[in-house]
């Protein structure tokens, strides 16, 4: 049983690492890359889970992640970025280093917060909660940080891989498969959002600055 | 045996999926209306019919109140759109085919609100937010304009963000509630949740309250987490901000007052009134202030949404028969009243081609009948007798004044400002010499009327029935 608990808890480290380095890469071609490293890595997690607490349902959700998430959406997005031609290099709002910082303060607030606060659950439990919320945290601050639509929406996404890793981690939690596939619909709008309504061919960017002069309040 | 619960939300999904197949956009605005009499003719059976409590299902009195008002808005929303979208498709700002999807997607989104409004599961709840948070984003854009889409992009991000953090809160709860009920279905079920709260981890519960609060709170459009919300009113067609206003804030509000009497449950757990205390008023405030800075009507109406949103958040902070009485009475007249003025507005918008105050004046010589409804409808948003909105707002403030009087000078003090500026830019539109075009209107009055009709009505007799089923639904609330 300790060695199910440890695989899983390696596995959603290794989640974590993926999500520092997602904070620190220079082009988008490598956020994506290690956005798709992320979701492979919780599409092994889910599996895991799935096999370890024989839940054979979750498959579908590891599935869901392996295919969408881990080849998909980030070779959809390449070519989305490769087609318009925009910016290769990840436009930041801080430099590397603060926002690693930043990172790593919230790791460790997570860690902190939830050893405070779920004191009465079992020590692996709060593990794997802990991680997952350092997860989440870390794809918000990479959406505050990353100001372009493409390293926005991997940052969303991998604050919904936190998300699906906590759900699986709570044992027994009814509705992941659903919420997954409702997730699913979220990010397929997302990526739709930016193929299909084509935000560059009237902004001539897909940098957020750019949607933000569009207020209504300043025509 | 059918029942009225599984009515109010497969009648909207049905009536979807049929109008998607109809082209022609009038037979679909039709349509459109009679689904929307038929969700409203099920949410009254509601009314009568006996409570529900079942494995995935709940109807008590608490969310009878908020279905009543769902589909009785939705119903004068698809009466008035019915009227509206006829113009949009003269002036070509939509395509028939648009308005073709435009129509099922009112009706998806009616019923995924009715979805998260029964939901005795915390999960399907969830999920029901989320859809209807969807279909909304995309209405936002129906226009295509670069200010439509940045709008709905906004919304799409801070909404999504917002139902994340909502879900990681729901992960929670379940966590808390696993060892007194075990795995599976019973720890996400509300209302067995709520009967176990008392043997639930105290420092989960908190946790969870803050996720769900900020999550919640995003959709209901507390500040500083509102930003989404006047861009989102103002570039969306005006019946979608009619039913942005009206209901989803109210549908958001629902879960997060759900969760608190959660919390509530547990005498350990942090208490959740001071802290939707102080957000309400932070929102009632800021609001008040920053309607003095808009030149967009629909804007400008959708920061009085958040200053009202506050007042309401703050009512039920305080707690107690007589606060949640009035917050909920409070939240109904807002309801009311709000849709009626986005119903008025989509007739000056029409009337004048324009959204910007600086091109709508004298109405009162154009547009007298116009000009008449638009004032009743802002005075009765201000908070002036004999409108329902000055009962509630009296209410909430005299309940405040009786127990924490220096407290309700703040909430005094922000109504106020509101007022200011309501009557400012009422003045402005009403009086003056008229510029611009001066449209026919088109648009049909009868909606709009009804709304004043109700709020006035309130504000001069609640009937004793109406007062006993308020009064129910706030002692549940604690």
């Amino acid at each position: 049983m300790n060695q199910a608990y440890e695989i899983s808890h390696l596995l959603a480290g290794a989640m974590l690492v993926t999500s520092f380095a997602l904070l620190y890469q220079e082009r988008i071609a490598a956020v994506l890359n290690a956005f798709a490293a992320q979701s492979i890595t919780l599409a092994l997690a889910v599996a895991w889970a799935a096999w370890s607490d024989h839940r054979p349902d979750l498959f579908i959700t590891a599935l869901i992640a392996l295919t969408l998430k881990g080849i998909i959406i980030p070779l959809a997005l390449r070519r989305t970025v490769e087609r318009l031609g925009i910016h290769r290099e990840v436009e930041k709002v801080v430099g590397v280093g603060v926002a690693l910082l930043v990172g790593l303060a919230l790791t460790g607030l997570a860690q902190a917060l939830v050893v405070k606060v779920a004191s009465g659950t079992p020590s692996h439990a709060r593990e794997a909660l802990a991680l997952a919320l350092a997860i989440v945290l870390l794809g918000f601050l990479m959406m505050i940080v990353r100001r372009n639509a493409v390293t926005q929406i991997v940052g969303f996404m991998s604050m919904e891989n936190g998300l699906i890793l906590a759900a699986t981690g709570a044992r027994g939690m009814p509705l992941v498969v659903e919420v997954s596939v409702a997730f699913s619909v979220l990010i397929a709008l997302f990526v739709f959002a930016v193929f299909v309504f084509r935000i560059r061919e009237r902004f001539d960017t897909i940098d957020i600055e750019a949607l933000d002069r569009m207020r209504g309040d300043r025509r | 045996m059918i029942h009225a619960y599984q009515l109010v939300v497969l009648v909207p999904y049905a009536a979807a999926l049929i109008l998607v197949a109809f082209p022609g956009y009038r037979v679909g605005a039709i349509g459109n209306v009679l689904a929307s009499a038929v969700t409203f003719g099920a949410g009254l059976w509601l009314m009568v019919g006996d409570g529900q409590v079942g494995e995935y299902v709940i109807v008590d009195e608490f969310n009878i109140v908020f279905i009543a008002i769902n589909t009785l808005v939705g119903f004068t929303t698809a009466l008035f759109s019915a009227s509206y979208i006829g113009h949009e498709i003269e002036t070509g700002r939509l395509s028939p085919l648009y308005v073709r999807f435009y129509h099922a997607m009112f009706q998806a989104m009616m019923g995924s609100m009715n979805v998260a409004l029964v939901a005795n599961n915390i999960g399907v709840m969830w999920v029901g937010l989320e859809l209807a948070t969807l279909i909304t984003v995309v209405m936002v854009g129906l226009y295509r304009t670069p200010q439509a889409i940045e709008a709905a992009w906004k919304y799409f991000i801070l909404a999504s963000v917002g139902i994340s953090l909502a879900f990681f809160g729901t992960i929670l709860i379940y966590l808390a509630g696993q060892p007194a009920l075990g795995e599976g279905a019973p720890a996400m079920t509300w209302s067995l949740l709520q009967a176990a709260a008392a043997q639930m981890d105290p420092g989960i519960l908190d946790l969870a309250f803050i996720f769900l609060l900020i999550g919640y709170g995003t959709k209901v459009g507390l500040a500083p987490l509102h930003a989404w919300l006047p861009d989102a009113h103002a570039e969306g067609p005006t019946p979608i901000s009619a039913v942005l206003s009206g209901l989803l804030l109210n549908v958001a509000l629902y879960a997060l007052l759900r969760f608190k009497m959660l919390v509530a449950g547990q005498p350990q757990a942090l208490d959740p009134g001071p802290i939707m205390i102080v957000m309400g008023l932070v929102s009632l405030i800021f609001a008040a202030f920053m309607l003095y800075q808009r030149r967009d009507i629909k804007r400008f109406f959708a920061y009085s949404s958040i200053e009202h949103m506050g007042l309401i958040v703050f009512a039920f902070g305080m707690g107690g028969p007589l606060a949640n009485f009035a917050g909920l009475l409070h939240m109904a007249m807002h309801s009311l009243t709000k849709s009626g003025i986005f119903f008025a507005v989509g007739h000056i918008a029409q009337a004048k081609g324009t959204q910007r105050f600086a091109e709508i004046t004298g109405l009162s010589v154009t547009h007298p009948r116009l000009a008449v409804a638009f004032a009743l409808a802002v005075l009765a948003i201000a908070g002036l007798p004999p409108f329902g909105v000055f009962t509630s707002e009296f209410l909430i403030l005299t309940t405040t004044f009786a127990r924490e009087p220096w407290l309700a000078l703040l909430p005094a003090f922000g109504l106020l400002v509101g007022f200011g500026a309501l009557l400012m830019r009422l003045q402005g539109t009403i009086f003056g010499e008229p510029v611009g075009p001066a449209h026919r209107v088109d648009a049909s009055s009868v909606p709009m009327v009804l709304h004043l009709l109700l709020v006035f009505a309130a504000g001069i007799f609640l009937p004793p029935a109406l007062v006993a089923w308020f009064q129910r639904a706030a002692e549940l609330l604690g």
